[in-house]
């Protein structure tokens, strides 16, 4: 039952991030590999790591990937050109992907992560929760990588915000305050203006 | 219980090793049955009070059976079958199967989420331990159907509605999951069973109180997040006629529908459970209104608290006008995100403290 699950999810995962790259259409593209994360977020659960998997999609497909789609849905993008030139790029392209294939083969292989390193997992009782042992491992063993992943990424987040204020543009923005505050009186004004015909005479 | 005798007495015919399938199928089914009748009669709700709210009777009309008094209460059920009958119509140059699919996109994480809420101390589909980020992940998930109705409708009103309710909810999602967090070190879980059992003892140890600006911030939130009035720009029927669903007819656009209002009984269950002590009643530990209520099922209480913010949805659908797209930016951003910070410290320092009536127990 269960290796039933493992291998249908681990089918969806390829399948799903072989259609990321063949496909053509970018949004599709995009789709697909939400449902790659959504597999990978299976196969973690398989593996009792719940924490992990909810967060990834909470993270990757419930925010990361709405923007990437924001982005990308926004694209105008002629697809029959995209189709040019993949025969001259075949060569330089397989290349590439064979040397990081066989960098990944070697590092990922048997040799570092086999089940000599890294035994099956044990089963854990009813009553194990992932969340509470991954909270402690990390803020007592990993404290400091882990602060200092943060500040890592509290640095990208300043440098963002910085390169996209480099240049002081002049530019109109609305004060939403001082909006809200706008009594009546600052915009409109009631003039009292004597009637133009005398009464009585009345219009049509 | 019911689940033996339903399966000794109508699905004996089913082999015992497939009983667990077939008892989450049946609790699913006992779920979700009161939850559609809900949505329906939510709608009749919302016509009714904003009808009243402005002084009119709203639907009154379609009657049950023909009797007098039920008048306006078929009205649920002659628009689902005048919606059933209607046809789908795709748009030339929509993407067909992403046009069919996103409604279920939009029901599915809507209906997914209930199966964490507790309904009184023995009653929920599963007893997850991570209940509330599965909470938190399967309201993020909603924003696809919205978005990927907006693409492949191919239509540009749709794709307006589309980009603004992504960047609405991915925006407001941040100050939700902190208001989330809050509850989280206030109640030293994240299962939802645990939370509310974190609240009892009465009014004054429900969680309302001393996170009140959290609390505040997750409702309003929460009413952004399904797009409601008064954040309703991803319809917002005056600039872009119906946003995102503008392409959509008959049981397409129903289920939009029925997700919006889901997300709504949804939104309200899960303030109630993490905010407002669940299926606890109100007058827990007082002297002589506890035993007077006690044999009031737990269950009640809790449809009671859900009512009540489901009533506030309505209120403030009829009360408040549409936010503009920039302000509703600045409330999530520069309002809710610092509110929520400063009081997860607040919340964090009350709970080092042991500050009682709340945290005065070891959490």
């Amino acid at each position: 039952m269960e290796l039933g699950i493992f291998y249908t999810l681990a089918a969806v995962v390829l399948f799903a991030a072989v259609m990321v790259i063949t496909v053509r259409n970018p949004v599709h593209a995009v789709l697909f590999l939400v449902l790659a994360f959504l597999g990978s977020a299976g196969l973690w659960l398989l593996l009792e790591a719940e924490f992990l998997a909810i967060a990834l999609v909470l993270v990757y497909v419930g925010a990361v990937m709405v923007l990437f789609l924001f982005v990308v849905m926004m694209l105008d993008i002629n697809l029959v050109p995209l189709r040019e030139g993949f025969a001259r790029y075949l060569p330089a392209g397989a290349a590439v992907a064979l040397a990081l294939a066989s960098v990944m083969g070697f590092l990922l292989g048997p040799r570092y992560f086999g089940l000599a390193q890294f035994p099956a997992p044990r089963r854990m009782p009813a009553d194990y929760s992932n969340t509470t042992a991954l909270g402690r491992l990390l803020y007592t063993y990993y404290l400091y990588p882990f602060e200092v992943a943060a500040v890592i990424l509290l640095v990208a987040i300043i440098a963002a915000i910085a390169l996209t204020q480099r240049a002081r543009r002049r530019i109109k923005t609305e004060r939403p305050e001082r909006q809200i505050h706008v009594r009546r009186q600052d915009r409109v004004r009631l003039v009292s203006m004597p009637a133009e015909k005398p009464a009585g005479e009345g219009g049509a | 219980m019911m689940l033996e005798w339903v399966h000794g007495r109508l699905l004996f015919w089913v082999p015992a090793p497939a009983w667990p399938v077939t008892s989450i199928v049946l609790q699913i089914i006992v779920l979700l049955i009161p939850l559609m009748l809900a949505v329906a009669y939510l709608t009749l709700a919302e016509r009714k009070v904003i009808g009243y709210m402005q002084v009119r009777l709203g639907p009154n009309r379609v009657s049950l059976f023909g009797v007098p008094w039920l008048r306006g209460w078929g009205q649920p059920i002659a628009d689902a079958f005048k919606l059933l009958f209607k046809e789908i119509i795709i748009p030339a140059g929509a993407n067909r199967t992403l046009f069919l699919m996103a409604p279920v996109l939009a029901i599915g994480p809507a209906l997914a989420a209930w199966a964490v809420i507790p309904f009184d101390p023995v009653r929920h589909i599963a007893d997850i331990n991570a209940g509330l980020l599965y909470v938190l992940a399967l309201t993020s998930l909603g924003v696809y159907g919205i978005i990927i109705a907006g693409w492949a409708s191919n239509s540009k009103y749709a794709f307006l509605g589309a980009l603004r309710s992504a960047a609405q909810i991915v925006s407001y999602e941040i100050a939700m999951g902190f208001a989330l967090v809050g509850v989280l070190i206030a109640a030293g879980s994240l299962n939802l069973r645990a939370i509310v059992l974190a609240q009892q003892g009465g009014v004054w140890h429900w969680f309302a109180l001393p996170l009140l600006p959290l609390f505040l911030v997750y409702f309003i939130s929460g009413v952004a997040e399904t797009n409601r009035a008064p954040f309703d720009v991803a319809e917002g029927e005056s600039e872009i006629v119906a946003g995102f669903h503008v392409e959509y007819s008959g049981m397409a656009f129903a289920v939009f529908f029925l997700a919006e209002y889901a997300n709504m009984i949804l939104v309200s269950a899960l303030a109630s459970v993490m905010f407002l002590g669940g299926w606890l009643s109100p007058f827990q530990g007082l002297p002589w209104l506890s035993p007077l209520f006690a044999r009031v099922p737990d269950i009640f209480w809790l449809l009671a608290k859900i009512s009540f913010f489901l009533l506030l949805f309505l209120w403030f659908r009829a009360t408040f006008p549409r936010y503009r797209y920039d302000q509703i930016m600045r409330l999530g951003w520069k309002v809710f995100l610092p509110i929520t910070l400063v009081w997860l410290v607040v919340v964090a320092v009350l709970v080092m403290l042991h500050v009682p009536p709340w945290f005065s127990g070891g959490a």
